[in-house]
């Protein structure tokens, strides 16, 4: 099943994915461009912890000089950085290098402490796109990504779909690829992940509580461009889905 | 009622002078290279959270943990300060701070909260915030928020530039240098004059 939250006509509603049209709870059936969508995520108690991976593709490692990591680089970002489908990210007037990264987003799906690998996928209730922008020329070496590059406004799309973990038989074998203004700029696997989706489970639910909601963003690989205002951008992943973004002058 | 936060939770590095002096030698060699610009922020994660009078637990591989206590703003309805809580921001002991803490700082428990929230309206000015620590009676740190980088209204200005803080999110005012260290068993109480004082446990985690 794929889920999608979106407003429509003035109230927020939960809809599932049939033949290419969004289908209400009330059983309305509504086109996918006569919605605004929303980050694909039921609210949580409390704040959703989202965890996000550096450097966790060996090429893109390679293409930022750092040998790879012995341990996953991680940071966290604050919710308010999640925007929905087809949304609108600002970028500054003042910056030369802002880059989109297409990752796989692990969504948990039960109370995750002290998983062992081999039973990580249980905790997993389904996965979708995000799209994680960094603005590099914030970056500073204390606590690095700092939050200046990694917690802004807008600067997270994720969705469209949150789809099923059962409907996803082999995460980390799925195709990724982004694509600015129509062409594609950054293409790769799941495959080739330096950290896989039952590691970190496992590592991140040995000293943190995981509760369903969280997310794990686990990380992009080679092939990241500058994007202008006006540009749209297209993060995709095999089976999860084709989440797009525009760039906006701030 | 105890207070629980309903935002995400931001501590802030390097906001107390001596925090600065102590690092400043190494602040312009690598990994670090130049002394930060931009406030450097961390979150604790709702894992961390532990209400006033909880006990925390302390993993049998981490020998002492340090204890950071500080005053937290709490974001209002209309991007404003609604009030002040007490917090004990524990962590890891960790010498870089090149990378984010995430595994020093948002182990299960390691953020204690105070037991209420104090309306901005009681406070004329932040930075008359005093705080003492004090593990098992004994007083092992003084904080005096006069003592700041950045005061709570500038803190505010300069993470507000590049984020939007939400109503119920908190954002802590940093933590001065000289944090004492605790371990299982230990009582640690945060006071200062007009909160309600904050006390947690450390306890050892079951295994």
């Amino acid at each position: 099943m794929k889920r999608a939250r979106i407003l429509f006509e003035g109230a927020v509603h939960d809809a599932v994915e049939k033949e290419g049209q969004l289908l209400l709870a009330d059983g309305r059936l509504v086109a996918p461009d006569a919605v605004s969508w929303m980050p694909p995520l039921a609210p949580t108690p409390r704040p959703r912890t989202i965890l996000a991976l550096g450097l966790n593709y060996a090429d893109h490692a390679k293409e930022l000089e750092f040998k790879a990591p012995e341990e996953p680089l991680v940071f966290v970002k604050g919710e308010s950085t999640l925007i929905g489908h087809r949304q609108l990210t600002s970028r500054p007037s003042d910056v030369q290098f802002m880059h989109y990264e297409c990752e796989l987003a692990i969504v948990v799906g039960k109370t995750a402490r002290k998983v062992r690998r081999d039973d990580a996928y249980d905790f997993i209730g389904g996965y979708t796109v995000a799209n994680d922008y960094a603005i590099r020329d914030y970056l500073e070496n204390w606590y690095r990504p700092n939050l200046r590059v990694k917690n802004r406004d807008t600067c997270t799309p994720i969705g469209p779909w949150l789809v099923d973990a059962a409907d996803v038989p082999d995460p980390m074998s799925l195709a990724l690829q982004t694509t600015v203004n129509g062409k594609v700029t950054q293409s790769g696997n799941t495959q080739d992940m330096i950290f896989d989706a039952p590691f970190l489970l496992e590592y991140f639910s040995s000293f943190m509580t995981l509760s369903p909601g969280d997310l794990i963003l686990t990380g992009t690989p080679d092939g990241v461009v500058d994007c202008r205002p006006g540009d749209v951008i297209v993060t995709e992943i095999e089976r999860i889905g084709a989440l797009v973004n525009t760039i906006a002058a701030a | 009622m105890t207070f629980l936060p309903t935002g995400t939770v931001y501590g802030v590095l390097l906001n107390f002078r001596k925090e600065v002096e102590a690092l400043a030698p190494q602040m312009n060699q690598p990994p670090y290279k130049a002394p930060p610009k931009a406030p450097v922020l961390y979150v604790k994660t709702a894992n961390t959270w532990s209400p006033h009078g909880s006990a925390i637990a302390v993993p049998a591989r981490v020998p002492e943990v340090e204890v950071g206590a500080t005053v937290a703003m709490v974001i209002g309805a209309d991007n404003d300060v609604e009030g002040f809580v007490l917090m004990n921001d524990l962590s890891i002991p960790h010498t870089s701070f090149f990378r984010p803490p995430v595994k020093f700082k948002c182990l299960d428990g390691f953020l204690g909260i105070g037991p209420a929230m104090r309306d901005a309206q009681e406070v004329a000015d932040p930075s008359e915030f005093r705080l003492e620590v004090r593990i098992n009676g004994e007083l092992r740190q003084s904080v005096d928020f006069s003592q700041t980088v950045r005061s709570a209204a500038q803190l505010l200005a300069d993470v507000g530039a590049f984020m939007t803080l939400q109503h119920g999110d908190v954002l802590m005012l940093g933590c001065d240098a000289g944090r004492p260290l605790a371990r299982a068993g230990d009582r640690i109480e945060i006071s200062g004059p007009g909160f309600e004082p904050l006390v947690n446990t450390l306890v050892k985690e079951e295994a």
